[in-house]
């Protein structure tokens, strides 16, 4: 072992049905305020180009929304981050839009419908916004994506040196694909993980596999949201993240591997 | 970086199964595209397909991966040796100890391309059959494979479009790195389907004709698809001197355009610049640079403008992709493991396709025999995703 995997919390952002930001998301963890549940709420953010915030599919809506959420609330420059993006699956209703139209008598698929079919659509997009030319690792590893995507941020801030921005994301699907993957809503969390502690840390995090089962929830309906939604495999870390305790927090990862997070303060 | 020894390679492309055929092509400069007649495809223009995928048959216990996709990464896995190189480094450091980073940017979406035409004409519900998790979701690729293989260390897919499957060795190398696994099974799977070939089409980036990189008048790429595999390890305390190392890996991002790279081929640049830095290498030790060299005007053009800044005029280069077509997400494996033969048996690969090549740089039309020390290899993809490996000889 020449670098362990652990990394420092400069910020955390969530969004999610009823969970607007990543203050609210804690203080429902913490059991201080009630989830009011409501769909997620998605816009097109600023920083994008007209053209493009206009043609803005839902998954790269949700994906700069929370990575701008972190970097706002970090007080960092996004465009000298190195960043990782994460997701179960690329934007529902536009893939569904290119199946039909293949399945079609007119098999013409519109460019820009093509060009938002791609997995690295919410990065592309992000280096063009915020105009960050760091390396950007895109990745999908299904309901174990959110773990996939913390072991390579944590790899990249351990071996590299440098800040990293984690930017996990899924988004529901249209019929018929939804009953093949019945992810009922949008949720994204994002964390600025760095090698140092920086002025505020939120606390320090190491990651290792396990073989032990993933912790649920005690409350029903956020087991229901963990279980439903890939992103959200990572809500028990991000309650003893929110309730400021310290442990060991077994995440969903594989099918046969785990992954054992040590949350620190 | 830390060198890394790329232990087995081997890669399955239009032009054979395994790296004979391959090797035996480039050295002859041979082409393995053909006029499409893919599925119902009605487009005019070449592909690289790789035959006899879909006689392929999966194991029962892994029926639910069932796709064209997963059919290739079979036979890709079966070839040279590699699936038994992989067991052999799981009884030294134990199934738990590799890792499985592929790059795909299609999975199996032709599975689910064909099962959109058997939707229920009343509920328009998908065909039973239809498995999500096996075949359309991107991970499909690297969970069959991790099965395929027994590994249960970490597992990811990485899709950045064009670069996927050379970025997972940066990925490979750096939880190397960290010490979190001692090997890694690395590489790409892309595959024929109807949402690439229409797609690149309706972008008016595909030729109607076998592709020409680097060509004065060249009009776009051939889509082909490819199986490409590598192990990854830590170099053993004696190497061969044909042994092949990674020695250097740099990513970027242009942080300019969706499906249009940089004009100036600033993030080509930056990446291959990263790629000399973590080799601890400058422009004048490559010996050769295989171009991600689409074929498209614009994406040469940037390439070009790039490679000169660095090299100037005076490193042999070429793109294959003449040879294999552009296989996408599984370009950057295949481009790594002909970088590996151009190191391994001394030969610097033509392009196949070019007649009339742009002026500015060493670009090589036919295929010379010499030794090469060190090869650079690029991948560039949609959304400005750029990575450089930098391979070397052990001796």
């Amino acid at each position: 072992m020449t670098a362990p995997l652990s990394a420092w919390i400069h910020s955390i952002a969530v969004l999610g049905p009823g969970l607007p930001d990543w203050p609210t998301t804690a203080a429902v963890l913490r059991g201080t305020q009630s989830w009011t549940f409501a769909p997620t709420v998605l816009t097109a953010p600023d920083l994008l180009p007209p053209a493009e915030r206009r043609r803005a599919v839902k998954v790269v809506k949700l994906a700069l929304s929370v990575g701008l959420q972190a970097t706002t609330a970090a007080g960092t420059d996004a465009s000298a981050l190195a960043t990782v993006f994460t997701s179960s699956g690329g934007d529902g209703l536009n893939c569904h839009q290119i199946c039909e139209t293949l399945a079609s008598d007119d098999r013409q698929i519109s460019p820009t419908r093509f060009h938002n079919s791609v997995h690295n659509a919410a990065a592309g997009y992000w280096s063009i916004a915020t105009g960050a030319t760091a390396p950007s690792a895109v990745l999908c590893a299904y309901d174990g994506s959110f773990g996939a995507g913390l072991l390579e941020a944590l790899a990249q801030v351990a071996v590299d040196k440098v800040p990293c921005l984690l930017i996990a994301y899924d988004a529901d699907y249209p019929d018929p694909l939804r009953a093949t993957r019945p992810i009922p809503d949008a949720f994204g969390v994002a964390m600025l993980l760095a090698p140092t502690p920086g002025e505020h840390p939120i606390g320090r995090l190491s990651a290792a596999l396990t073989t032990d089962a993933a912790a649920t929830l005690p409350d029903s309906e956020l087991e229901s949201l963990r279980r439903a939604i890939p992103a959200a495999r990572s809500v028990p870390l991000l309650a003893a993240i929110a309730n400021d305790t310290p442990g060991r927090i077994v995440l969903d990862y594989l099918d046969h591997a785990q992954m054992a997070v040590e949350f620190s303060t | 970086m830390t060198p890394f020894q790329i232990s087995r390679y081997t890669a399955t492309t239009c032009l054979g199964r395994g790296i004979e055929p391959l090797r035996d092509a480039l050295l002859a400069g041979r082409s393995g595209l053909k006029p499409c007649h893919f599925e119902t495809v009605a487009l005019q223009t070449w592909i690289g397909e790789v035959e006899g995928v879909d006689d392929e048959v999966l194991p029962a216990r892994l029926s639910a991966f069932d796709c064209r996709n997963n059919r290739l990464a079979q036979i890709g896995l079966m070839q040279d040796g590699f699936a038994q190189a992989v067991q052999d480094a799981a009884q030294r450091y134990g199934k738990d100890r590799i890792g499985v980073f592929l790059g795909t940017s299609t999975a199996g979406i032709l599975e689910t391309e064909l099962a959109y035409r058997r939707r229920d004409p009343v509920t328009g519900a998908l065909p039973a059959d239809f498995h999500y998790a096996g075949s359309h979701n991107t991970y499909s690729v690297g969970a069959f494979v991790q099965a395929w293989l027994g590994l249960t260390g970490p597992a990811v897919v990485v899709s950045s479009a064009c670069s996927s499957s050379a970025k997972v060795f940066a990925s490979a190398a750096r939880m190397m790195a960290a010490g979190l696994i001692d090997a890694a099974v690395v590489g790409g799977v892309d595959s024929l389907c109807l949402t690439t070939l229409y797609g690149f089409n309706s972008l008016e980036l595909t030729s109607p004709d076998a592709c020409r990189p680097f060509d004065r008048n060249r009009d776009g790429i051939s889509i082909g698809e490819a199986a490409a595999f590598a192990l990854l390890e830590r170099p053993a305390a004696t190497l061969a001197d044909d042994a092949i190392l990674l020695l250097g890996v740099g990513e970027s991002s242009d942080a300019y355009h969706m499906s249009s790279p940089h004009p100036e081929g600033r993030g080509a640049r930056q990446a291959m610049e990263a790629a000399l830095a973590s080799a601890g290498l400058t422009a004048a030790d490559i010996d050769y640079i295989n171009l991600h060299g689409t074929s498209t005007p614009s994406n040469d053009a940037a390439e070009g403008k790039a490679v000169a800044a660095i090299f100037g005029a005076g490193t042999p280069c070429s793109s294959t992709k003449g040879a294999t077509g552009h296989t996408l997400g599984a370009a950057g494996g295949v481009e790594a493991v002909i970088s590996a033969l151009a190191l391994r048996d001394g030969f610097l690969p033509a392009s196949a396709g070019t007649r009339d090549p742009e002026p500015g740089l060493d670009y090589l039309l036919a295929t010379r025999q010499q030794p090469v020390r060190r090869a650079l290899s690029n991948s560039f993809g949609f959304g400005g995703t750029n990575c450089s490996l930098i391979l070397g000889r052990a001796g």
